[in-house]
């Protein structure tokens, strides 16, 4: 059945059809028309204070929930200020629809006032657009949009609309079907291939799993998990792929690459096979490509085609869901136990245990231990939202996350400022979770007015800023690579607490160790958000640490106690 | 089969593109080749056997991983239906060029020989110059340029490489007959 709507009702429509029910966004001159319907619509609207926390804030709600985040800005700067936040979303194939306004069609490239070619300029960073200037196109534009956002590798599309559209009246009917003559994504992985992955698997010797976000993405927490306890197959897991296998489970090894774990990078180095599951095989988990994982053969499944073979060598690639490939494979696959392996494995787990500075006596206020007390307080099970830097290295490293999809932070671009608005996102979409920012001074006080958005929507975040003073992953490697000469890292940060107290946030400073698990009690009794300004140790270093260039196994790493 | 990445001989390629016929595709594509840094020899775009599907021949300088690469990234662009390597298929490849040449009654006829010669064809005559056309793979329209070049050229013209598998097939996959 069809109405007679305008481009504005059709598009709320249209988002309601699709089960949105929040969308964050500023309002402005080229998308009033659509602000002025949301209010007849059953979605919740959420007026961030710059728009780049729109884009994060409908990541952070993909990421967490699966579902299709959107953000909404006017046209010119309200578009341009989306762009950090889309190129996020998309370089961590974050399924995000971006809604923005344009200036009329009839004034359309003529430098109008707040006219920016924001199709042109999201160009690199979406997996697809469009340009709409006929309220006709506009039904089966964002039916396409959410449909090629979240399938096959998600990403961001953006619907750019003219004004005149938002006004413009047209019969809608809202299509049932898509037609997509060019997008085809190979969801199920080819039968011989998986066939002979199986056979590789059961005739490896000293196998490796490397499971990125392409597991969660699939939602084949399950799978892995059957897979690695059948095969008895330890996994390293990317930045991105923590929380696709309860980290406290034996065989998980962690995070690997640069800052990974000295036990999950001998082990890539030493394997005869990896199995690198949604993973892009990203620099940072394999530093340079030729010096990976010498000695093994590579299995490489990805739903991107794209993907296989980008960066590393693959022996046997398999294109497809990594739901659907793990359930075919672990079929095929011979239980296993891989004793003499495992055992390897476990004395270079020994010797990080000895480095680990929580062992160490020490009265200083280190961030390692402000993360494992958050990990301690929340057992685990909270979502932990890390910025950018040392900060995200650390929670990476003491979170021992249980709960699946319990990480949201920004790996492949590395967005300072993406923590606190992405939390917001979070917050709304896992409203009965735990939500805990883990920031440093520098990437918070970039989004900080967000603190704003966070009091006005009610949203219970727990912000924890491990506060150094610096840029400190920077400062770090100026300190070993650049001569220590500190150029342009120090930096000033308010009163953290009693900026949190002007927004109306309880705000809350830690100076000494004997503090930390007070403070976090405290925080977790307090039911709305609450804001940590721990005050750590200045120059600590995140080890440990493979300097650019080297191979994973050449790490700087954590001192022994002398 | 194995696939590596910075490794192979590099050689030019020929890719052939089909896309929908949609405002902004062609910009997509340049896009592509400028943000993921191929080096792109010659790239000719126009309307194919199907309305509403354009076709696009795409001359690229790489190894096997980078053309590989440079294919399945053009297939992701959602408006690309069908991305085929003819670049070891038997296949015809031509370019069209249109010279114009400084030609006086003195020269004329020398250029006229050297254009019959190539099987150029002379499309305009004025009394200080000509416009030749011509057809063929690059190596002759280069060869002719280089002929050409010692009388003076005013103005070139050239399209790149458009190309075709011989035989039934087709990079369509329906077999090419309609």
């Amino acid at each position: 059945m069809s109405m007679r709507l305008n481009g504005a009702q059709i598009l709320w429509e249209c988002l309601v059809r699709e089960g949105v029910e929040v969308v964050f966004g500023i309002t402005g001159g080229s998308i009033m028309p659509v602000y002025h319907e949301l209010p007849n619509y059953p979605v919740r609207h959420v007026t961030v204070r710059h728009e780049q926390a729109a884009a994060h804030a409908a990541d952070g709600y993909a990421r967490a929930t699966g579902r299709v985040g959107v953000c909404m800005a006017t046209s010119g700067p309200g578009a341009t200020n989306l762009v950090t936040g889309l190129a996020t979303a998309q370089m961590d194939s974050s399924p995000v629809v971006a809604i923005t306004g344009q200036v009329a069609s009839t004034v359309l490239g003529t430098d109008f006032f707040q006219e920016v070619d924001t199709t042109g300029i999201t160009m690199p960073i979406v997996k697809h657009s469009y340009l709409i200037t006929d309220v006709r196109q506009l039904a089966t534009a964002v039916k396409e949009a959410f449909y090629l956002a979240n399938s096959g590798r998600p990403g961001v599309v953006l619907l750019d609309i003219t004004r005149d559209v938002q006004l413009a009246e047209t019969e809608f009917d809202y299509p049932s079907s898509v037609n997509l003559p060019g997008y085809k994504p190979h969801l199920h992985g080819n039968v011989r291939q998986i066939r002979q992955a199986a056979e590789m698997i059961n005739q490896a010797k000293q196998p490796v799993i490397i499971a990125g976000r392409g597991v969660i993405i699939a939602r084949a927490e399950d799978e892995l998990l059957a897979l690695v306890e059948k095969a008895q197959i330890p996994v390293v897991t990317t930045l991105l792929g923590k929380s696709a296998i309860p980290e406290t489970h034996p065989l998980c090894l962690g995070m690997g690459g640069m800052h990974g774990e000295a036990y999950a990078n001998h082990a890539m180095q030493s394997a005869d096979l990896i199995v690198g599951i949604g993973t892009r095989f990203d620099d940072r988990l394999t530093s340079t490509a030729s010096t990976f994982a010498p000695a093994a053969k590579i299995i490489h499944i990805d739903v991107d085609p794209a993907e296989i073979g980008k960066r590393v060598r693959v022996d046997l690639p398999i294109v497809g869901d990594a739901l659907n490939v793990l359930r075919q494979l672990v079929p095929l696959v011979q239980p296993a136990t891989h004793p003499e392996w495992l055992a390897r494995i476990e004395e270079w787990r020994a010797d990080t245990r000895k480095r680990d500075i929580l062992w160490r006596n020490t009265t200083e206020l280190v961030p390692q231990y402000v993360v494992r007390q958050i990990w301690e307080a929340t057992r685990g099970q909270a979502i932990m939202v890390s910025d950018v830097g040392q900060n995200q290295m650390w929670e990476a490293q003491y979170y021992l996350h249980q709960r699946r999809r319990g990480l949201i932070t920004s790996g492949g671009l590395g967005t300072m400022g993406f923590a606190l608005p992405a939390a917001m996102g979070v917050a709304i979409g896992c409203p009965d979770a735990l939500v805990w920012v883990v920031a440093g001074d520098g990437g918070f006080q970039m989004t900080v007015q967000e603190l704003a958005t966070v009091v006005q929507e009610k949203l219970p975040i727990k912000i924890s800023i491990l506060n150094n003073g610096y840029l400190g992953m920077v400062r770090q490697w100026q300190e070993f690579f650049f001569k220590r000469n500190y150029s342009g890292t120090p930096i000033l940060g308010p009163d953290f607490a009693k900026l949190a107290e002007a927004y109306g946030i309880p705000g809350i400073t830690v100076k000494e160790k004997s503090q930390v698990v007070e403070a976090i009690q405290r925080a977790l009794a307090i039911e709305g958000p609450v804001l940590i300004d721990f005050q750590i140790e200045r120059e600590h270093n995140v080890f440990p640490m493979v300097p650019v260039g080297q191979p994973i196994d050449k790490m700087i790493r954590r001192p022994l106690e002398s | 089969m194995s696939v590596a990445p910075n490794s192979g001989n590099y050689s030019r390629r020929t890719l052939i593109a089909l896309m929908e016929d949609k405002p902004g595709v062609l910009g997509r594509v340049v896009n592509l080749f400028r943000r993921r840094n191929y080096n792109i020899e010659s790239l000719s775009v126009g309307h194919s056997e199907t309305p509403g599907i354009s076709r696009m021949t795409v001359v690229v300088y790489g190894n096997d991983a980078v053309i590989e690469q440079v294919a399945k990234q053009l297939y992701k662009i959602v408006n690309v239906t069908k991305v085929s390597d003819i670049s070891t298929e038997a296949a015809v490849f031509r370019e069209l060029a249109l010279l114009k040449v400084h030609a006086t009654s003195a020269t004329r006829a020398e250029i006229k020989q050297l254009a019959d010669i190539f099987r150029a064809r002379i499309i305009d005559v004025y009394p200080e110059s000509m416009i030749l056309e011509i057809t063929g793979t690059e190596d002759k329209v280069d060869s002719l340029i280089n002929m050409l070049r010692p009388f003076g050229i005013k103005e070139l013209a050239r399209t790149g490489r458009v190309a075709m598998v011989r035989g039934a097939g087709g990079v369509g996959g329906s077999g090419g007959s309609h």
